[in-house]
């Protein structure tokens, strides 16, 4: 009896070199023979092999690959060309967006013009990126779930570096490339605005964000569980139940009445997925364009508790004491 | 399979063990700050704390003198700020700076044998300023010292038996760079950022010149604040110093759902307000007086003098020696001091901040660079 006890891939399905179905005039696209890995088995498909490129996959290849040198080597610049600080320092480096006194402007290259150039080909990058995805499922006879989950994603990377930069009208207002200069821009970002968390949109969009983490666990363990008995024919068993959807949907309804069934588990976390990121860029396109101080918005709208001031520590703005004296 | 399954168990231990090495031995000490469920609590580490109440005894105080007898400004040439204390008090204080300040050196670190009047050694000149600017944090900055009430502060809060205090600061121009590429002015790890990649000298805008430190909105919908993320980063880097320096978290000042809020602080903040405005006016009406007379080795990398922060005095302590009144030993440097900085224009009164929503110059001061120092260091900015 096959089981299925950990994270690592019980069952390897090994077979003759197979090229995967025709996909009509784009087949010289498919490029390179075709391996086989015992030890990628273990994670994957053991079969390596053939790729797909395409004019529009070495296009943005060619365009991230740019983007990722101007970013480096601006970081590396920054260090004076020292290659140990450049190792050592990396998680601090980053490529910073431009002073804000440029606005909307073309700053000069090297006072935020290289964030601009990195910024508009890894966008480049992205978009061609996103065609690859909408254009394979297309060849392959797919519908478009994924190119328009991708598309959501993107939607929330354009609105931190282009759509909410030029509704605010300064460049300046983008994210930084780099690793702790991004997550320090997210904290200022929140004290500049007055408190993210009390942002509905930014509430929304933990909750899908978390929410896809659990959906994503629980539906994982779920098939795992039943494929003893042929669970993991999960699409068969939309339409065809069998004993394995029968336990599953069994299982979450007794458990915590999550009423789940084959086919609704994957739309729902499709949307959860999706919704993470639609939600989470609306909220910043709101920051600062509509809303000024989330905070001050929730007291506004009763969702901020009030707390009792407490009398032993009357607490005054100085500045305003001293404006009255 | 029996061994597979051993090491199995024997990796999980040892890799969760290195994991745990990284945390703090549990359980923290909190204490209750501001009303309940608002999180306003101070969490501190029990062997971090008994390392700073180590770290923060006080020297002996000698027996304090008569203040009757002959002055000291009698007897003694060139005496020019304590000249009024009687000879005893004035023969006791010295023997206290000796102590606090060069207790390897001596007499000798600022006085010469040709005559203990002569201004030959440029640490006795600097003496001089420092005691004017202690009498002045004693008896102008009350609001945040405490002032001769106690604890107040002394040259020992600083000092600690060290001729230049532990912690101290001088503009900062960065690392080398390769000609033509301008510097952020962040994202390089620095310990006056504490270790953050944000802007590594707060200090010039902030403690030296008055850059508005509020930038948060105080509206619920937008009125005109053009307070910038960049600008933010600055501050709030300045913030990480403030909780670095004092050994506290956010909350010891702020509500931290409404960082902004007066309402909603704790006293504290109040006290920090009062303390920038201080540090402030230490920086420009007294150290950076000495600027001219100053060798190089008492200054940074762009030729200012080194300069005092939050750290200078407290020292991974919320209040400087755990507020330990020292003052009380050493009355004449809470007095108003008789010293004037020959730069004139003393600013005892602090500036007001500049108003975000009415001020139009406040957008000029969010996108010109916060530091108008490093910008001449680092600008050799032509073509890239």
């Amino acid at each position: 009896m096959i089981e299925y006890q950990n994270i690592f891939t019980q069952v390897q399905v090994d077979a003759p070199d197979y090229p995967g179905v025709p996909i009509g005039k784009d087949e010289y696209n498919r490029v390179g023979g075709m391996t086989h890995s015992y030890w990628l088995g273990k994670f994957g498909d053991a079969q390596i092999g053939p790729i797909y490129l395409g004019p529009f996959g070495v296009l943005s290849l060619i365009f991230g690959f740019l983007a990722f040198e101007i970013i480096g080597l601006n970081m590396w610049a920054s260090v004076n060309w020292d290659p140990i600080e450049f190792i050592r320092q990396l998680p601090w480096l980053a490529l910073e967006p431009p002073p804000p006194q440029y606005g909307l402007s073309i700053p000069p290259l090297n006072d935020g013009g290289w964030w601009l150039l990195a910024g508009f080909f890894l966008t480049a990058a992205i978009l061609l990126w996103w065609w690859r995805t909408f254009k394979l499922s297309q060849r392959l006879g797919m519908s478009n779930y994924l190119a328009w989950a991708f598309a959501s994603a993107i939607w929330l990377y354009l609105v931190l570096g282009f759509f909410r930069p030029i509704l605010m009208g300064s460049w300046s207002e983008a994210v930084p490339f780099g690793l702790f200069p991004h997550l320090d821009w997210t904290a200022a970002f929140s004290l500049r605005y007055g408190n993210l968390f009390y942002n509905p949109f930014h509430m929304l969009s933990i909750a899908f964000l978390y929410g896809s983490a659990v959906l994503f666990a629980m539906h994982g363990a779920t098939i795992l569980a039943v494929s003893r008995y042929g669970g993991d024919r999960e699409i068969d068993q939309v339409t065809d139940i069998g004993t394995a959807g029968e336990r599953s949907m069994l299982f979450w309804r007794w458990c915590m009445g999550f009423n789940a069934s084959m086919e609704s588990i994957h739309r729902w976390a499709w949307w959860f997925a999706v919704l993470t990121v639609i939600t989470g860029g609306i909220g910043i396109l709101l920051t600062g364009t509509v809303v000024e101080n989330w905070y001050l918005w929730g007291v506004k709208h009763g969702i901020a508790p009030a707390y009792p001031v407490l009398d032993a520590m009357p607490v005054v703005d100085p500045q305003t004491l001293e404006a009255n004296q | 399979m029996k061994s597979f399954q051993l090491i199995k168990v024997a990796a999980t231990i040892v890799i969760g063990s290195l994991l745990l090495t990284g945390c703090e031995k549990p359980p923290p000490e909190s204490v209750q700050r501001g009303y309940r469920g608002t999180g306003m609590e101070q969490l501190a580490n029990p062997d971090t704390l008994a390392e700073i109440v180590a770290a923060n005894t006080m020297p002996e105080a000698t027996p304090m003198l008569p203040a009757t007898g002959p002055k000291a400004g009698e007897i003694y040439q060139n005496v020019q700020v304590l000249g009024d204390l009687s000879v005893g008090e004035f023969t006791r204080l010295m023997a206290a700076i000796t102590e606090w300040v060069s207790p390897e050196e001596g007499c000798n670190y600022c006085h010469v044998n040709e005559g203990f009047h002569l201004d030959t050694k440029y640490t006795k000149k600097v003496a001089r300023v420092m005691v004017a600017m202690t009498q002045q944090a004693n008896s102008e900055w009350s609001a945040h010292t405490g002032g001769a009430e106690g604890p107040g502060v002394t040259c020992y809060t600083c000092h600690r038996g060290k001729n230049i205090p532990e912690n101290v600061w001088a503009a900062d121009p960065g690392g080398p760079h390769p000609p033509g590429v301008m510097t952020a002015e962040q994202n390089i790890s620095s310990l006056a950022s504490v270790y953050t990649s944000l802007p590594y000298d707060p200090f010039s805008p902030f403690l030296e010149d008055d850059k508005s430190i509020r930038v948060a909105g105080t509206t619920a919908l937008p009125t005109g604040n053009r307070g910038s993320i960049k600008q933010t980063e600055w501050i709030y880097s300045l913030m990480m110093h403030f909780s670095d320096s004092l050994g506290v978290n956010c909350t010891h000042c702020h509500n931290s759902r409404a960082f902004y809020s007066w309402e909603e602080s704790s006293p504290a903040r109040v006290q920090a307000w009062h303390g920038i405005r201080m540090v402030r006016s230490m920086n420009n009406d007294y150290i950076n007086a000495t600027t001219d007379w100053l060798p190089d080795h008492r200054k940074g990398p762009l030729g200012d003098p080194l300069k005092v922060n939050c750290g200078t005095c407290h020292q991974g302590a919320y209040k400087p020696l755990l507020g330990k009144n020292m003052v009380k030993d050493y009355p004449n440097l809470a007095r108003a001091t008789l010293y004037q900085a020959p730069a004139a224009e003393p600013t005892t009164e602090p500036e007001p901040e500049m108003e975000m929503e009415t001020d139009s110059s406040a957008e000029d001061a969010t996108t010109v660079s916060m530091t108008n120092k490093t910008s001449s260091a680092s600008a050799s900015a032509g073509a890239y």
